[in-house]
C-alpha cells in the first residue's frame, strides 16, 4: 500500500474505472491506498459497447483496464465480491463472504440493475436481462435451442438486445408497453418510421402491449398472454424495460434515497454522509438519474476532484442527454427538448417517407433558439443541431432550411465552427471543449489524429470527429498556421494528389513526372514515393532502367537490407502452408549458402545473411523449386496469416487456410503508401490474430467478417468491424475497392491505421465510400485493382530470366571478389554478424561463404 | 590548360566501367586498390565518393538513391538515409563525418578513377 488515505471503491464498472482513471492523470493516486470491490467475476469492461461482444464472444475485447494499471498504483482489486454492509460509524465495508476494508473515503459507483416487470412467470426458464457479459453467454447458449426470441422493452437498450437476438439467427420479436418505439427520446412520427424500417429487417414490433403473464407455450418454451387478449408464442425472453439505480447497500446504509430509488448526491457528487460519494446511475442528482456514459464519467471527474481537494473547482451541475446512435442500422438521434415540453415551443416537421426519413426541430416562442430536436434515417445534422441547442446560437430566419433537403443540389449551410463559443462542448462523452481543441491545436498539435490522441476528443463514440476535423482545419487557418503539405522540395504536392497527377495525366516514369510537376532531381523522399505510386497505377516491373534508380533500398536489391549490408531472403508461403518438399529446399539453401534463418510473424522463413551478388544465384534455385518473391522488401502485401481452420480444426467454421492463400496470391505485389498485413481465422477464436492486421477476416457461420485498419507493433490498434456476415464474393469485392481507395489516398509510408484515425468521418465515411459507392467510384477502383491482378509477376523470376538485371546484383561493378568487409561469427548453430570488438578480436571469424 | 588539367594528368587513373554499367541516376561500387569506390552518374555527369558509410560501418553508399537537396546533389545512405554531397563527401546531416570524394573522368564511354582522395590529393 502506498498512500495514507484510505480510499474504497465500490462497484467496478466504466464509470468507476473512469473514476480510477482520473485520480491516476491527476498524477496523485499515489496518495491513496485503493480498494476496488465489484461482484462481476472480471474488472471494468465497455458496458457501453456490450454488444460489440457478439463480435468476438470474448471478453477481453471489451476490456477497459490497461495492463498494469491496478499495479503500478498499488491497488486492490476484489472481482467477483459483493460488498454486503457497510459500517459507517467505524467506516468499515465488508463482503458478505467476509472480506472488511476500512475507508477514510468512499465511493459508491453500484451502477443500475434491469427492472423486470413483476408480471407472473417472469422468472421463467431462458428469461434474461441484458446487461452482464454472463447474460450474454447465457442468451447466446439459449438462442441454439430456440427459434424465436422476444424483447420486453422498445426503448434504446432493447432495441439493441434486439439486433443481437436477430443477429443470432433467431426470429426475433420487440415487445413495448408504450405506444411507439425509444418513447422517451422520440415523438409519435419519429417512432413510426423508425418502426417500419425495423419491421423491414425482419424484426416484428409490438407496440401498446402491456404483458399479463408469461406461461407455457404450445409450439415454443413460452407463451406470453397480453392484456388486449392477444398472444405471443416464443423459447426466449430478454427483459429490458429500463433500469433501477442498485441503492440497496447506501439504503441498507441509511444514506438519503429519493423517492423512487437513486442515492441522493450534491453538487460534489458527495452522499448525505460527506465521507461518502455516488457517481454514475445509482446516483440521484437534483431528482435525476442519468442512464448515460457521458454524465457518468462527468460524476465521476467531479468527485475525484473534490476528493483531490477541488483545485479543478469542478461541480456536478446536470448533463445534456441527447443521443446519437445506430440501432439495428438505422440512424437515429435526439436533441434536448425533443417532445416540446417548454410552454410555447414550435415544431417544423420534415418527413420523407420515399427515403424513410424523419427530421424534427423543436424552436422556442419565436423561433430564435433550437430546444430540441429528433431525427430518423439520417443524423448527419446532428453535431450542428446539437451545437444551436446546447450554446443557445441564434437560428437563422428560416430554421426549417437547416433539416429541408436542398432542391439545387447545393449542401444546406451548415453551422461554421467559427459561431461556437471557446465552451461549446465539442466531445460531449469525454467534455473536451471547443477550447480545448483551440489551445492544443495552439500548442502544435496540427494533425487531426494527435488532436484525438491528445485531447480524447472523438475517441468514445466518435460521432463528433467530423466536428472536431472542422475545428482543427478553422483553428490553423486562423493562426495563418498553413500547413506544409508538400512531399518534399522537389514536388509541392500531397502523395494524393501525385497520385491523381500520375493516374490522370498517365505519366510513367519519374523523368516525365519531374519534368511536368516537380524541379530538381529528386531525392530519396519523392523518388521511391513516385516508384510505388507507378508501380500501383501501371504494375511495371520495378528493375526497369528508368524505375531501378527510384526503388527504395529494399526494392532496389528485391531483398531486405541488414544491417552490415547484407540481405535477408523471404520467399512467398501463402497462407503459411508449406509442403515437406519445398521445406526441405528451404533448408537446403539456407545450408549450401550458410544462411541463418528464422521464422518470421508472418508465417514465412526468414533466410538472412546472403550478399548483393548471392542473391540471384539463390534465387535460381528457388524459383526453380517453385518459389516466387514474398515481397517482404516492398511497400505492398506481406503475408495474409491463417490458422488452420474447418479442415483440421475442431472448432473451425470455414476454411481459413484456403481463403488466405486466395486472398495472398491475388494481392501479391501491389505497391501501396505502406505495407500490408492481412489474416485469416477459421472462427471466432481468433488464432490468426486478424484484428491486428490492415485487413482481417474471421469466419462465422454465416459467411465472414471483415475488419479493416487494425496494427500491432509500434502502435497497436484494433481492428474496426467494417461488413459482417459477407460472402466470399462480396468478401473480396470489398477487399479490392478498400485497398485501392487507400492505395489513392493515404500519406507516404501511412499505415491504414492511421489513415483511418485521420480520415474525417471515420468508419462511418469508409463504410459509405466502400459498401454504399457514395462517391460513385466504387467500380473504377475495382478495374483499377484488376489490373493490377492481371499484370502481376514475380519480380525474381523476371530477374533472373534476364541477364542485364542480374548484372545489377554484383557486388563490384569491374571484379568478381565479394565484399571483405561482411564477416560473422557464430552463435546458436547459425552465423550473425560480428560485432566491432569481435571484429577487433578477429577470433573465429567466419567470412561470407 | 589549366592547373587542374594538370594535377590530373599527374594522377594515376584506372578505369573501372563503362557508362552503361551504372543504371540511370543511380551507383555502383568499383574496387581500385582493393579500396571500395561508389561511382554514380547523374544525367551525364559522373561521381565517385567512399563506398563505406560511417554510420553504419557497411559497405552500402553505391545501392543508395542519389537526388538533390536545395540544389546539391547528393545519395541517401540506404541503411540509416543520412546524405551525402557527391561533389565533396560532405555529409550533410552531420559534418564531422563527412567521407572522401574521388576525382573521376570519362574518356568516352569509360569511367576513369583516381583512388587519392581529393582531399589527400
Amino acid at each position: 500500500m502506498s498512500g495514507t488515505t484510505r480510499l474504497v471503491v465500490v462497484g467496478n464498472g466504466p464509470v468507476s474505472h473512469q473514476f480510477l482513471e482520473t485520480l491516476v492523470e491527476s498524477g496523485k493516486a499515489d496518495q491513496f491506498s485503493i480498494t476496488v470491490f465489484g461482484e462481476e467475476p472480471r474488472p471494468a469492461y465497455d458496458r457501453v459497447h456490450l454488444t460489440a461482444w457478439f463480435e468476438t464472444r470474448k471478453a477481453e475485447s471489451l476490456n477497459m483496464v490497461t495492463e498494469g494499471f491496478y499495479e503500478s498504483h498499488s491497488m486492490i482489486v476484489h472481482n467477483d465480491k459483493k460488498v454486503s454492509s457497510i459500517d459507517r460509524a467505524n467506516k468499515v465495508v465488508s463482503t458478505d463472504c467476509g472480506t472488511t476494508a476500512e475507508y477514510d473515503v468512499l465511493v459508491l459507483g453500484t451502477g443500475s440493475y434491469p427492472f423486470v416487470p413483476p408480471v407472473p412467470g417472469h422468472d421463467r426458464e431462458n428469461c434474461f436481462v441484458y446487461r452482464t457479459i454472463e447474460d450474454l453467454e447465457a442468451i447466446t447458449e439459449a438462442s441454439k435451442n430456440g427459434k424465436i426470441g422476444a424483447v420486453v422493452g422498445g426503448g434504446l437498450l432493447g432495441l439493441e438486445a434486439a439486433k443481437a437476438l436477430h443477429d443470432l439467427g433467431i426470429k426475433t420479436h420487440v415487445v413495448e408497453f408504450a405506444p411507439r418505439l425509444m418513447a422517451v427520446q422520440v415523438d409519435d412520427g419519429g417512432g413510426k418510421l423508425l418502426r417500419k424500417k425495423i419491421e423491414d429487417l425482419g424484426v416484428s414490433v409490438h407496440t401498446g402491449k402491456n404483458t399479463q403473464q408469461i406461461i407455457d407455450g404450445d409450439n415454443t418454451t413460452h407463451k406470453m398472454c397480453f392484456a388486449d387478449g392477444e398472444e405471443l408464442e416464443t423459447d426466449l425472453i430478454v427483459f429490458s424495460a429500463g433500469i433501477r439505480p442498485q441503492d440497496a447497500l447506501a439504503r441498507q446504509s441509511e444514506l438519503d434515497i429519493g423517492e423512487r430509488g437513486g442515492i441522493v448526491i450534491n453538487n460534489n457528487c458527495q452522499t448525505s454522509d460527506p465521507s461518502i460519494y455516488a457517481i454514475g446511475e445509482c446516483a440521484l442528482w437534483n431528482g435525476r438519474i442519468f442512464g448515460l456514459i457521458a454524465p457518468g464519467n462527468e460524476m465521476a471527474r467531479v468527485a475525484a476532484d473534490h476528493i483531490l481537494g477541488g483545485a479543478e473547482d469542478k461541480q456536478f451541475l446536470g448533463a445534456d442527454m441527447s443521443t446519437k446512435l445506430k440501432l439495428m442500422g438505422v440512424d437515429v438521434a435526439s436533441i434536448g427538448d425533443a417532445h416540446a415540453n417548454t410552454p410555447g415551443a414550435k415544431c417544423y416537421t420534415f418527413i420523407d417517407e420515399q427515403l424513410e426519413v424523419y427530421k424534427k426541430l423543436v424552436v422556442n416562442e419565436d423561433a430564435s433558439k433550437l430546444l430540441g430536436a429528433v431525427l430518423i434515417g439520417d443524423a448527419d445534422d446532428y453535431g450542428t443541431l446539437l451545437q444551436y441547442a446546447l450554446n443557445g446560437i441564434e437560428l437563422p430566419e428560416h430554421p426549417e432550411a437547416m433539416i429541408l433537403p436542398s432542391l439545387d443540389g447545393t449542401a444546406a449551410a451548415g453551422l461554421g465552427v467559427d459561431a461556437l463559443p471557446e465552451g461549446a462542448q465539442i466531445c460531449s462523452c469525454n467534455n473536451v471543449t471547443k477550447g480545448d481543441l483551440c489551445s492544443a491545436i495552439a500548442e502544435g498539435t496540427h494533425t487531426l489524429g494527435d488532436l484525438k490522441a491528445c485531447t480524447k476528443a472523438a475517441t468514445s463514440c466518435g460521432g463528433c470527429s467530423a466536428l472536431v476535423g472542422q475545428v482543427l482545419n478553422a483553428e490553423l487557418a486562423k493562426l495563418g498556421l498553413e500547413v506544409n503539405t508538400d512531399l518534399c522540395e522537389h514536388f509541392p504536392y500531397t502523395r494524393q494528389e501525385i497520385y491523381h497527377l500520375v493516374r490522370v495525366g498517365k505519366i510513367k516514369s519519374f523523368k516525365e513526372l519531374l519534368e511536368k510537376h516537380g524541379k530538381g532531381h529528386g531525392c530519396d523522399i519523392c523518388k521511391p514515393t513516385a516508384a510505388s505510386i507507378l508501380a500501383s497505377c501501371w504494375n511495371d516491373y520495378i528493375l526497369e532502367a528508368e524505375h531501378a534508380g527510384l526503388q527504395d533500398t529494399n526494392d532496389r536489391m528485391l531483398a531486405n537490407m541488414q544491417k552490415n549490408g547484407t540481405y535477408s531472403i523471404v520467399p512467398r508461403v501463402a497462407g503459411g502452408e508449406i509442403t515437406p518438399e519445398k521445406l526441405i529446399v528451404l533448408g537446403e539453401v539456407g545450408k549450401k549458402y550458410n544462411l541463418y534463418t528464422k521464422i518470421t510473424g508472418g508465417q514465412r522463413i526468414d533466410l538472412f545473411g546472403a550478399t548483393v551478388d548471392q542473391l540471384p544465384v539463390i534465387w535460381k534455385e528457388l524459383v526453380d523449386a517453385g518459389f516466387e518473391s514474398g515481397h517482404a522488401y516492398g511497400k505492398s502485401l506481406r503475408t495474409v496469416k491463417s490458422c488452420v481452420g474447418s479442415t483440421w480444426c475442431r472448432y473451425g467454421v470455414q476454411d481459413s487456410v484456403g481463403a488466405a492463400i486466395d486472398i495472398e496470391n491475388r494481392y501479391k505485389g501491389l505497391r501501396s503508401p505502406h505495407k500490408l498485413k492481412m489474416a485469416v481465422s477459421g472462427c471466432t477464436r481468433e488464432c490468426a490474430e486478424a484484428q491486428s492486421k490492415d485487413v482481417g477476416v474471421i469466419a462465422t457461420e454465416k459467411g465472414w467478417n471483415l475488419y479493416v485498419c487494425g496494427n500491432g507493433g509500434m502502435k497497436p490498434r484494433h481492428a474496426d468491424l467494417f461488413a459482417s456476415d459477407i460472402d466470399t464474393e462480396t468478401l473480396i469485392k470489398y477487399i479490392d475497392r478498400f485497398l485501392m481507395f487507400y492505395v489513392r489516398t493515404a500519406d507516404r509510408l501511412q499505415r491504414t491505421s492511421v489513415w483511418m484515425d485521420n480520415l474525417e468521418g471515420g468508419l462511418e465515411y469508409l463504410q459509405n465510400v466502400i459498401i454504399n459507392d457514395s462517391l460513385g467510384i466504387a467500380e473504377e477502383l475495382e478495374a483499377e485493382m484488376a489490373h493490377v491482378i492481371g499484370t502481376y509477376q514475380c519480380e525474381w523470376k523476371t530477374t533472373i530470366e534476364n541477364e542485364d538485371k542480374v548484372k545489377m546484383f554484383r557486388s563490384f561493378v569491374n571484379s568478381d571478389s565479394g565484399d571483405s568487409n561482411v564477416v560473422f561469427v557464430q552463435e546458436r548453430g547459425q552465423i550473425r554478424p560480428a560485432t566491432d570488438e569481435e571484429r577487433e578480436l578477429g577470433k573465429d571469424l567466419i567470412a561470407v561463404a | 590548360m589549366t592547373d587542374i588539367f594538370k594535377k590530373e594528368d599527374n594522377m594515376n587513373w584506372t578505369a573501372v566501367c563503362s557508362t552503361n554499367d551504372i543504371p540511370p541516376n543511380a551507383g555502383v561500387c568499383a574496387l581500385v586498390d582493393g579500396k571500395q569506390i561508389a561511382i554514380f552518374k547523374i544525367d551525364n555527369a559522373v561521381f565517385a565518393l567512399d563506398n563505406f558509410d560511417p554510420f553504419s560501418g557497411a559497405n552500402v553508399l553505391s545501392r543508395g538513391i542519389v537526388g538533390s537537396l536545395e540544389g546539391e546533389l547528393v545519395v541517401a545512405s540506404p541503411i540509416y538515409k543520412q546524405h551525402f554531397a557527391l561533389a565533396t563527401g560532405r555529409c550533410i546531416e552531420d559534418e564531422n563525418e563527412s567521407i572522401a570524394a574521388y576525382n573521376v573522368k570519362l574518356d568516352g564511354d569509360t569511367v576513369l578513377i583516381a583512388a587519392e582522395a581529393q582531399a589527400a590529393a
